[in-house]
C-alpha cells in the first residue's frame, strides 16, 4: 500500500505568490542518517497504479510511488515515441478543388488512421514495400443533382459529392497485406471534412501510410492528449468557524468541499480533493489565515491519455512502457560493449 | 530488432568525452539519439547509488539528438558499472509498472462509459 499522504516530504506547497517544495529529496546523503539508496522491494510495496475510468477513446489512471522523472519518460514516450501509421507520400494525379495540393497532402497526412503498426515494418530507405505501406486512394467528383427541388440553397442536396470526408479513403491492397495487415485498414474517424467542391471540380489522390513517431512529425503521433497533474491535498489546520462555512466552501472547486450540520453547528470537510483546480482563492482572505495549507503530492500523478484512434486506449500505457524498456535495452547492450572495450585497456571509447 | 526512423543502426551509442579519468571514476558520456526522457529518468536512478558522488545531465543543443552525461563516484569506483546497474534498476522499474498497470486492468473496478 501507498505511503501516507500526510507524510509533509511527499508536498508540494502553494503558497499565495510561490510554489514550494517541488523538488524531490529522497537521494542518498539528502536526510543524514537515513537510506534513501535504490531498494526495488521496498518502492514496489508503495508503487500503486489504479485505473479510474475508461471510455472508448481515453483513459484515466493514477501512478503512485514514481518520482517525476519516471512519470515524465512515459508521458513524453506517449507523445513523440510510440509507432503509428501515417500518410506520409501523397500523389496528386488530379485537383482542381480550392484546396492547394500541399496543404491537401497536410491534411491527409493527419488524418489518423486505424492500422495495427506491429503489423508494418519501418520503411527507412527502402522501396515501398507490402510490408511496410498502405496504399489509399481518393478519387471524388462533384456533379449537379438535376433533381433538387427549385429554390434549394443546401450544396449537400444541390450537388452530389459537395464534401469529402475521411471515409471516401479507399484501402487498396496491396500483396498478401488482406491477410496479414488483420482488419481492413481505414480512417479512426469516417467523419473528418478534408475538402469541398462544387461542380465539376474533381479530386484523384494515391496516398501512402507509413509507419513512424511522432518526434519526427505530430501527424504519427497516437494521442490526442497525453498529461498528468498531482493529486491536490488540502489540510486544514484549525477549524473552520460555521459563520465562514460557505465562504470556505466556496472558494474551492465545486465538489471539492462539503458542508455538514453538527447541533446547528457548520463543519467544513474535504470530500473531493481530485476536483480541485488549485486556484488558491482560499489564501486570498484574512478569516482563513493560518488555518489552511494547501498542497499537491509529489509522487501521485494522475494520468489521462486520449486516444486518436490508433490504438484502444488501454493499451497506450503499455506500449510506452515497452519503448521505454527498448531504449533501455538497446543502451544497456551498447554500455555493454564499451565496457568490454574500457577493460581491454583501450582508449578506443574515448572520443 | 526494429528502429524508428531517428536512430541509425550502426551508429555508436555511446561515447566517452574527452576528460574523463583513466579509471573511469568521473566520466561525461555522451548518448547518441536521446532526449530527457531517458536521461532523466537515468539520472534519477544513478543518483539513487550511495556510491556515487555525483551525476547530472545536459542536453548540450535542442536541435542536436544526444545527451551529456556526467557521473562522479566515491572510492575510485567505475561510473561505467554504475551506470550499467541504473539500467538494469530502471528496466527492473519499469516492468514493474507495466505489470501493475495490467494487473489494475484487468482486476480493478473502474467506470466505463462511452464517448
Amino acid at each position: 500500500m501507498a505511503a501516507s499522504i500526510n507524510d509533509p516530504r511527499r508536498h508540494v506547497r502553494y503558497h499565495p505568490e510561490r510554489v514550494g517544495d517541488v523538488s524531490s529529496t529522497d537521494y542518498p546523503g539528502h536526510y543524514p542518517g537515513e537510506d534513501h539508496s535504490w531498494n526495488y522491494t521496498k518502492w514496489k510495496k508503495n508503487l500503486v497504479v489504479r485505473v479510474q475510468r475508461l471510455s472508448d477513446a481515453s483513459i484515466e489512471f493514477d501512478l503512485v510511488g514514481v518520482d517525476a522523472s519516471i512519470a515524465n519518460a512515459l508521458r513524453r514516450i506517449l507523445i513523440a515515441e510510440i509507432p503509428t501509421i501515417a500518410i506520409d507520400p501523397v500523389f496528386v494525379w488530379q485537383n482542381t478543388s480550392v484546396v492547394h495540393d500541399e496543404v491537401f497532402a497536410h491534411r491527409l497526412g493527419l488524418v489518423p488512421l486505424a492500422i495495427n503498426p506491429h503489423r508494418l515494418h519501418y520503411k527507412g530507405d527502402d522501396a515501398a514495400l507490402d510490408s511496410n505501406t498502405v496504399v489509399f486512394k481518393l478519387h471524388v467528383r462533384c456533379e449537379r443533382n438535376f433533381k433538387a427541388a427549385k429554390g434549394e440553397t443546401d450544396p449537400e442536396k444541390l450537388y452530389f459529392n459537395s464534401n469529402i470526408y475521411s471515409r471516401d479513403l479507399v484501402w487498396s491492397p496491396q500483396g498478401s497485406q488482406e491477410k496479414t495487415l488483420g482488419s481492413p485498414p481505414k480512417p479512426a474517424n469516417p467523419n473528418i471534412l478534408l475538402a469541398k467542391l462544387r461542380p465539376g471540380q474533381e479530386v484523384e489522390i494515391e496516398m501512402h501510410a507509413v509507419k513512424g513517431i511522432s518526434s519526427l512529425h505530430a501527424k504519427w503521433s497516437p494521442v490526442a492528449t497525453a498529461s498528468y497533474r498531482l493529486l491536490p491535498h488540502i489540510i486544514i489546520r484549525e477549524p473552520i468557524p460555521s459563520e465562514h462555512a460557505e465562504k470556505f466552501k466556496n472558494c474551492f472547486a465545486p465538489g471539492v468541499i462539503e458542508i455538514r450540520e453538527e447541533g446547528g453547528e457548520k463543519k467544513v470537510e474535504v470530500v473531493n480533493p481530485r476536483k480541485e483546480t488549485m486556484s488558491r482563492e482560499v489564501l486570498r482572505h484574512d478569516e482563513f489565515e493560518g488555518k489552511v495549507e494547501l498542497t499537491r503530492i509529489r509522487d501521485f500523478f494522475m494520468f489521462k491519455i486520449e486516444s486518436t484512434g490508433c490504438y484502444p486506449p488501454a493499451d497506450l500505457f503499455s506500449e510506452s512502457i515497452s519503448v521505454m524498456r527498448e531504449k533501455i535495452g538497446v543502451m544497456k547492450a551498447e554500455v555493454e560493449k564499451l565496457k568490454a572495450m574500457a577493460e581491454g585497456g583501450g582508449d578506443e571509447a574515448m572520443t | 530488432m526494429e528502429f524508428p526512423p531517428v536512430y541509425v543502426p550502426g551508429s555508436p551509442k555511446i561515447t566517452i568525452l574527452s576528460g574523463a579519468s583513466s579509471d573511469l571514476a568521473a566520466a561525461t558520456y555522451c548518448l547518441h539519439h536521446e532526449t530527457h526522457t531517458l536521461g532523466n529518468a537515468l539520472r534519477w536512478m544513478i543518483m539513487k547509488n550511495p556510491k556515487v558522488e555525483f551525476c547530472g545531465y545536459s542536453v548540450p543543443h535542442p536541435s542536436e539528438p544526444k545527451i551529456h552525461l556526467r557521473i562522479q563516484m566515491y572510492d575510485s569506483l567505475s561510473s561505467l558499472d554504475a551506470l550499467l546497474e541504473a539500467l538494469n534498476n530502471l528496466d527492473e522499474l519499469f516492468a514493474t509498472i507495466g505489470e501493475a498497470y495490467t494487473t489494475s486492468l484487468n482486476d480493478d473496478t473502474y467506470e466505463s462509459f462511452e464517448e
